[in-house]
């Protein structure tokens, strides 16, 4: 995979709702070491100001579906960390 | 007709887009604006998704439906600003026979809450304002 061969990745990060107003931003761009997983972005996340009160384990979305914190992340991916849906 | 939309829910509509001579059955589910919410009072609440991947969960449900019962099914859920008794969601399935409507109708609703990225932004009449958390709440899951 292209990502593997490259020291880092860069992985574009949308916040929602309650996430959002934690960290103060919508979205984020994080790059970090390759390979990495969606809970590596979490992780990194969460050592923002503010960023320790995101859950360890959010819901999260890798480009637009369901991913879990074990599921690896690409290069250009957008991750999103979503708070407890409440849709319907 | 996208599943998400800032304009008031049409249930009408949504049913006519998939009534069919060969469906004789047709259920729906609407979803209503609340006017209390764990004991609190609910004066209005604001909707907000993340867009595109709402849309394609919502495909994605709609197609499992699809796929299990042999069903039409249609969907939309309200996004903005909406007041208590607006319809924040609608789904409709129609089938040839009352139990894959049924059936259909109601995987199309658990789906939809437990899948697709929408939340909400309820204004109390305290004048206190929360964003909604069902996990935090199982009773009212």
């Amino acid at each position: 995979m292209l990502a593997a061969s490259h020291a880092t990745l860069t992985v574009h990060v949308l916040l929602f709702a309650s996430y959002a107003d934690i960290l103060g931003v919508e979205s984020v761009d994080v790059t970090m070491p390759a390979p990495a997983t969606v809970g590596a972005v979490v992780a990194h996340l969460r050592a923002l100001p503010g960023g320790n009160q995101l859950p360890p384990k959010p819901l999260c979305a890798r480009n637009l579906a369901h991913a879990g914190v074990d599921d690896a992340v690409a290069d250009g991916d957008e991750l999103a960390v979503l708070p407890p849906l409440a849709g319907g | 007709m996208g599943f998400i939309t800032d304009q008031p829910l049409e249930l009408a509509a949504l049913a006519r887009s998939v009534m069919a001579p060969e469906r004789g059955g047709v259920t729906s589910f609407l979803g209503l604006v609340r006017n209390h919410q764990g004991g609190r009072a609910v004066l209005r609440l604001e909707y907000s998704a993340y867009g595109p991947m709402a849309e394609a969960e919502c495909a994605r449900i709609v197609d499992e439906a699809q796929s299990r019962w042999i069903v039409a099914v249609a969907l939309q859920h309200r996004v903005g600003a909406l007041e208590v008794g607006d319809a924040a969601v609608a789904v409709v399935a129609a089938s040839a026979h009352r139990d894959d409507a049924f059936a259909a109708c109601r995987y199309v609703i658990e789906e939809v809450k437990r899948r697709v990225p929408v939340w909400k932004r309820e204004y109390y009449a305290d004048g206190t304002v929360a964003w909604v958390d069902p996990t935090a709440n199982l009773q009212h899951a």
